[in-house]
């Protein structure tokens, strides 16, 4: 990956960071987010979002295949024939979700074991061959890896915000598995508020639903409600 | 040219081949992390079984501590259907490396005969008290359970549970692992009734009736509470001709101390 970086375009007129680029970048948080306005990889964001922890490591999977992705795609996009790019794109995009796979085995084997199969359907996200279609191929390798790092923020920032309401409602903690472990409401004597001895808070159970992939469902909904509502720019869109 | 057979076939196979150098170099060269992760791994979950009888919560413990605890306290051992010891030339013979109790894959074993069967037997010693810790394997809902079993040296109560699965529904049948409470209800259950006969425990829907033999169903994961059930009994049952002669050890060690 060393070798990549050295052969980044080199820097015209134009400033390295510059309105576009910040743009790229923020864009995908917000105005075109790849989960609450493009919609697409939803089924990571059901399956993996029970637990913050998890779902952090996988924001950084994602971002590191999407980034990385956009930046060979973007390297090599005048040499890849144009009949087999798509094949050229998923070869890529399959490396990268290898790299990822064997690098979490060795660093985290607990979180690895959690993810299980959703690393290894990186692969099939629909963001990150998206972007390789829609923009890499395109667009010259700084942008690329800009554009890459955007969207799997993007969709990285949506994934922990519905984990965080679905772990602290459906489990009563927060980060659960990390060193940052919090047990916050629950009906034993680790958490917090103990809600079997509480005498204001005795009424409050764990709701079980938030655990369930449905739940993701009305979180990502919700969030896209309060988006369209808060965000004037995409009132008029779709 | 860049559209000629020629061309895309190069383009194709040079990518091929960089991609495949690269993933097999970083495969091989982390191969003993990977290893020594699910090693441990594994270990976590064994001792889980015991957890009430150590000194911090298993998750709180680093690799190098559980690593620890296996080398001073466990014993392992490995038994056939029969009862009878393998010895580590035999085990390896058999395509586990290493030749001990932990190195056996119970996911491979599974597929035998009963029969057939190798089975990994940890002692845990603490102060004074032994504990026997067996390893089981099922089916749940949607793939396979397992766990581990914990039991005193009566060889009838049990002093401790863990389970794992490999794709139960989250919130539903994953809480047999998930949920502490599920497997703490385990603890001094009893495996054989008041004549001596093996009834092993039963996870039952709707609730517990019977104290010393059942335990609460989760609700809304039947078939996987109905797996854990059958995997207790068959698991347990495995290790039969085992425990029988170990209590026939214990019933000679005994015998003198009654005459006293």
């Amino acid at each position: 990956m060393a070798e990549t970086a050295t052969t980044q375009p080199t820097k015209e007129r134009e400033p390295l960071f510059g309105k576009q680029e910040r743009k790229l970048l923020t864009d995908p948080l917000n105005d075109n987010n790849p989960i609450t306005v493009q919609v697409l990889g939803i089924c990571s964001a059901l399956a993996v979002t029970t637990l913050v922890y998890p779902s952090i490591v996988m924001s950084i999977a994602v971002v590191f295949v999407t980034a990385f992705a956009n930046l060979f795609t973007s390297l090599l996009r005048t040499y890849i024939p144009k009949q087999v790019r798509m094949i050229v794109q998923l070869v890529i995009i399959a490396f990268l979700v290898t790299v990822v796979e064997l690098t979490l085995k060795a660093l985290n084997y607990t979180v690895y074991k959690q993810l299980s199969v959703f690393i290894g359907l990186i692969i099939t996200n629909c963001i990150v061959m998206g972007r390789l279609e829609a923009f890499a191929m395109a667009n010259k390798p700084w942008r690329s890896l800009i554009d890459g790092i955007g969207n799997g923020l993007g969709y990285g920032a949506i994934l922990i915000i519905v984990a965080f309401f679905r772990e602290f409602f459906g489990k009563g903690s927060l980060f659960a598995g990390s060193p940052l472990e919090m047990k916050i409401i629950g009906s034993t004597a680790e958490y917090w508020i103990n809600t079997s001895d509480s005498v204001w808070m005795g009424w409050y159970a764990n709701n079980n639903l938030f655990v369930f992939p449905p739940a993701a469902m009305f979180i990502i909904g919700v969030l896209i409600w309060i988006q369209r509502a808060w965000n004037k720019k995409l009132v008029d869109i779709s | 040219m860049r559209n000629s057979s020629n061309y895309i076939l190069l383009f194709v196979g040079t990518l091929t081949a960089i991609v495949a150098l690269v993933l097999s170099l970083m495969y091989t060269g982390l191969k003993d992390v990977h290893a020594r992760n699910e090693a441990i791994f594994n270990k976590r979950a064994i001792l889980s079984a015991v957890s009430n009888y150590l000194e911090k919560p298993v998750d709180k413990m680093t690799d190098q501590e559980v690593q620890d605890v296996f080398d001073s306290k466990m014993e392992q051992k490995v038994v056939n259907y029969q009862g009878e010891p393998v010895s580590s030339e035999d085990v390896e013979a058999l395509g586990y490396k290493g030749g001990k109790a932990e190195d056996i894959d119970m996911a491979k074993e599974k597929k035998k005969p009963a029969e057939d069967r190798i089975y990994p037997v940890f002692m845990y010693e603490d102060n004074g008290n032994k504990y026997y810790i067996v390893a089981i394997r099922g089916n749940g809902l949607w793939d396979e359970i397992w766990g581990n079993i914990a039991i005193k040296e009566d060889l009838n109560t049990v002093a401790g549970a863990s389970f794992d699965h490999k794709g139960e529904t989250p919130g539903l049948g994953a809480e047999i692992k998930d949920n502490p409470a599920f497997s703490k209800q385990f603890q001094g259950k009893e495996l054989y009734d008041d004549n001596g006969d093996y009834v092993s425990i039963t996870v039952r829907k709707g609730g517990a009736k019977d104290p010393e033999h059942e335990v609460d169903a989760i609700t809304g994961a039947t078939i996987t509470c109905d797996g854990v059930t059958d995997m207790l009994y068959n698991g347990i049952k495995n290790y039969q001709n085992y425990f029988e002669k170990l209590k026939a050890e214990q019933g000679s060690g005994k015998m003198g101390m009654l005459i006293q």
